[in-house]
């Protein structure tokens, strides 16, 4: 298994407060969270339900609800409000006003 | 403590329900032995008739497959009869049946045990339930004749129909008529045979039965009345006909008697109980020896027979409560119960008496013949004493409820076969006696709700669901608990959640509106800081984002984190995360450049899926997020909202402009409408429609608001239509004269809708909630005196409107229309921490 790497997403300006937007790193979709609470998280966009954009989902009080369906997850814990359900969730922070995620490849 | 040994004569519907009442009042009680003639396990006899018509197949009615008696530790005995009882040793002895042996048939007493399988019992339960009559007719016995009772019964008709082209059914009762239908569905040509003048004689009048025989003819079902089967005639050993009464012969292939059941007693009779016509037994489901009881259509109750459901639900929870000792004192009193014919597209349920026998009786009668419904209610001393509904049965369940508890009746008693006009409920729960069934989904009685109102503190309608169940299943009784709630408590506390606006802000509506306009709180972020101690809940966001946006038509915040992805880009999000574009298309009136623009805005952004939609317009399917400013840009044309709660569209016809039967310019009132209405928040999406004349070619009946010209160039103008997950006709709310009036009409409705609905409840729901005779009384005779202000805010908000397309040349906010960003990882660099 690799080490993480550090991913330089830009800034967190770029995304609106409450709101996600959507990144490709190696393949993999990532949604990154911009908190009203001014926290960034960064979790597995594609919902395991049935392949909801994630980060097009309402956020708020640490959870984010999938767009289609409805599904929620925590943005911390990656845990799913439906049994068995759970999202890849990546450390992510703002290093002056930058995005870095801790991305395994 | 030894277990008592149970043992249970029958596997059917009462030896099987009263063992389930049993283990779930005391599960270690007793040990339990059953007999069951059938090989299977407990199945849903009444069903029986579904699985001839093969609208379920024989799995779908199993109620206890076999391993549910191994995991209650059940010895269940199949394709075993009990063929006496030993009451001296208090011993069943049983016979293990050959394979293909009817079920029901008796033995003749015997003297010997050889071969015969015994069980010890401490109490027994018989529960042989009942047998086909079969008819003393020559011919009966022949290969395609049949009786109709069991899986097997069943199994063996739709194998031997496979090769037969006509049937004779045998009995227009009940189960006769089911066996009919279910016969149609294997292609036969069916007739059924009944000895008496008239279908169902026991429950139904002359004249019900007469339109009963139509239904049925319509179905291609051939009655005969008034005639019986002589003999049947065979041909090398199999049917080939019945012979009539008055001489003819019928040709067939196939015969079906149903005329009937009789309970099954000889058991009973042999081991010396008390038998009438059934087992004797007393209200504690006891025979004439105190350790056997006996249940269900084997028995003779206060000198009656029963051959339903209801009464074998009952019987079966007082026994388990003997049995059990969790009430010694529960008594049978017998059951009012109606009966339901269950025949694919006729709808028939019979109460009671079908003919009144008292001159004082009140009779109501409603015909409709051409639709083949037929109404009667025969009341007496202030009860029902009968009913019979024909073709439309949707207050059934009332009228049961009433007969069989008898609880008051509404004043207008027309209103127990019509429903009341307010949609006030009939009963009122308080007149029931305690023992009435509130929740029939799941069973739970006027006693247990009061009890856990009284005893248990449950105050609110959901207090006492979550304490009893009592309306949780479809919910129709939650206003009988509400009743109970009011009658026992003075007032019904409601859970409040249940009224909240949005779950994560403790306010209704109505004091959400007043806390927001006092503390001028007019963005999302504010109500949550200011009213929900700064908790952002997610699931709040949308509903508070469009009462806010109701409210502040000018000065709201558009904070677009609280709006579903759709209202953040303007257009509807797909399975694939994909979008979809749909222009707007006033009245649907499109020029050819408009259609050469959409065909090639299609082409150059690639558009998997042209559609026309149900709304008169065209949607692009399968966009790209990033592409969707670049084509409203390439369009030109307006947002059609087609992804949002708002109003959606103004369907028209062509109206006078071309129809020869057009009395209004529909598509000109459609155009203004939409044109003035385009964009407007409401609580759930609003679709309308104007039709040009009563013809209502643009189905303005079923809309949120429909428009319809009439004669004399006036409108009328419907609220509340819908067909969506529910169809409901429109409500006319009034009759204008001219076209400003509809617009300023619809304009005040959808205004009053905007400020008191719950967030996503549809015009449909709204309108039945509040009545339309509320709704006229406010919007029309200005009740209240808010017109003015209604229309000056509708007016407020109409100005405020702009095209939210037009952000595709400065977006709302930073990546609005992005796609998924590829980020370029150009190195692995070490994670130092």
């Amino acid at each position: 298994m690799s080490e993480p790497i550090v991913v330089d997403l830009g800034p967190l300006a770029q995304i609106a407060q409450g709101q996600g937007k959507c990144f490709e790193i190696k393949g993999q979709r990532v949604a990154v969270f911009h908190g009203r609470d001014g926290k960034v998280y960064a979790i597995q966009h594609t919902c395991p339900h049935r392949g909801g954009p994630l980060a097009d989902g309402l956020m708020g009080d640490g959870l984010v609800i999938c767009p289609n369906h409805g599904h929620k997850f925590n943005l911390s814990t990656g845990e799913g409000s439906e049994p068995g359900e759970r999202v890849k969730v990546y450390p992510a922070r703002i290093v002056n006003g930058m995005i870095q995620l801790e991305f395994l490849a | 403590m030894k277990k008592q040994r149970l043992v249970v004569i029958g596997n059917g519907m009462a030896g099987a329900r009263v063992v389930e009442e049993i283990i779930e009042r005391s599960p270690d009680k007793f040990e339990i032995i059953m007999f069951g003639a059938e090989p299977y396990g407990n199945y849903n006899r009444i069903s029986l008739s579904n699985v001839l018509n093969q609208t379920k197949t024989v799995e779908d009615i199993f109620i206890n497959p076999l391993d549910w008696y191994q995991k209650n530790n059940i010895l269940l005995y199949t394709g075993a009869r009990v063929v006496a009882i030993d009451r001296k040793d208090r011993r069943v002895l049983a016979r293990k049946l050959t394979d293909g042996e009817a079920a029901y048939l008796h033995d003749a007493p015997t003297r010997t045990r050889a071969g015969l399988m015994e069980e010890h019992y401490d109490q027994l339960i018989i529960a042989t339930g009942s047998r086909p009559a079969v008819p003393p007719l020559e011919g009966f016995g022949l290969a395609g004749t049949f009786v109709f009772r069991t899986i097997d019964d069943c199994r063996h008709i739709a194998g031997y129909a496979e090769k037969c082209h006509k049937a004779v059914v045998m009995g227009g009762g009940i189960l006769g008529l089911e066996a009919a239908r279910g016969l149609l569905t294997h292609h036969l040509e069916v007739t059924v045979l009944e000895a008496a003048p008239q279908l169902m004689p026991a429950q139904l009048d002359q004249e019900a039965a007469a339109i009963l025989e139509q239904s049925l003819a319509a179905m291609g079902i051939r009655v005969l009345t008034n005639v019986r089967a002589s003999r049947i005639e065979g041909r090398e050993g199999r049917v080939s006909g019945v012979a009539l009464s008055d001489g003819r012969v019928l040709e067939t292939d196939l015969v079906v008697v149903s005329i009937g059941i009789r309970p099954i007693t000889e058991i009973a009779g042999e081991a010396g109980l008390a038998v009438n016509k059934g087992i004797i037994c007393d209200d504690q489901m006891r025979t004439s020896d105190p350790s056997i009881f006996a249940l269900g259509e084997c028995i003779e109750h206060r000198g009656k027979l029963y051959g339903l459901v209801e009464p074998i639900w009952e019987q079966a929870r007082v026994l388990a409560d003997i049995l059990t000792s969790s009430d010694p004192n529960a008594r049978y009193e017998g059951t009012r119960a109606g009966t339901k014919l269950k025949v694919m597209g006729v709808e028939l349920v019979a109460i009671g008496e079908k003919d009144p026998s008292d001159p004082a009786d009140e009779l109501i009668v409603y015909r409709d013949p051409y639709r083949r419904v037929y109404k009667k209610l025969i009341i007496r001393n202030g009860q029902i004493h009968g009913a019979i509904l024909l073709g439309e049965i949707e207050f059934a369940d009332t009228l049961l409820r009433l007969y069989s508890s008898g609880g008051a009746l509404p004043e207008k008693h027309a209103e127990l076969l019509f429903g009341s006009v307010t949609g006030a409920t009939m009963i009122n729960a308080k007149d029931l006696p305690d023992q009435a069934q509130i929740c029939n989904c799941n069973g739970v009685s006027k006693r247990v709700i009061v009890d856990a109102i009284v005893n248990k503190g449950c105050s609110s309608v959901s207090a006492v669901g979550d304490k009893t169940k009592a309306g949780k299943g479809c919910g129709s009784c939650k206003g009988l608990i509400a009743q109970l709630i009011e009658w026992k408590r003075g007032q019904v506390e409601y859970d409040p959640r249940e009224n909240y606006y949005v779950p994560g802000v403790p306010l209704e509506k109505s004091q959400l509106v007043a806390q927001i306009m006092q503390k001028h709180l007019t963005s999302v972020s504010a109500v949550f800081q200011e009213l929900a101690s700064g908790k952002e809940d997610p699931d709040s966001k949308t509903g508070l984002a469009s009462l806010l946006k109701i409210l502040w038509p000018k000065e709201y915040q558009d904070e677009r984190d609280a709006r579903f992805i759709n209202d953040r880009v303007h257009a509807n999000i797909q399975k694939d995360g994909t979008f979809s574009v749909v222009p707007r298309v006033y009245a649907g009136v499109i020029t050819p450049q408009e259609l050469m623009k959409i065909a090639q805005v299609a082409q150059k952004y690639n558009v998997p899926m042209v559609k026309l939609t149900g709304g008169q317009r065209i949607d692009l399917l399968g966009v790209k997020k990033e592409d969707l400013p670049h084509m409203w840009k390439d369009l030109g044309m307006p947002s059609g909202h087609a992804y949002a709660k708002t109003m959606r569209t103004c369907k028209s016809c062509v109206g006078i402009d071309f129809c020869r039967y057009g009395l209004g310019a529909s598509i000109k009132l459609a155009s203004v409408i939409e044109h003035r209405f385009q964009g407007i928040e409401t609580p759930h999406k609003m679709k309308m429609a104007v039709a040009g004349c009563p013809r209502n070619c643009s189905e303005a009946l079923i809309k949120d608001v429909g428009v319809v010209a009439i004669e004399g160039g006036k409108w009328e103008v419907y609220i509340g239509g819908g067909a969506a997950s529910i169809i409901r006709k429109a409500d006319l709310l009034c009759v204008e004269e001219s076209e400003e009036a509809v617009v300023r009409t619809i304009g005040r409705f959808m205004q009053y809708y905007r400020e008191h609905a719950k967030y996503a409840e549809r015009t449909y729901s709204f309108v039945a909630r509040l009545g339309v005779e509320v709704l006229k009384n406010i919007l029309i005779k200005d009740s209240l005196g808010i017109n003015a202000q209604l229309d000056e805010r509708m007016q407020t908000a109409v100005d405020a409107y702009c095209d939210p397309w037009q952000e595709a040349d400065i977006p709302a906010y930073p990546s609005q229309f992005e796609g998924p960003q590829l980020v370029q990882v150009l190195k692995d660099v070490e994670n130092n921490g």
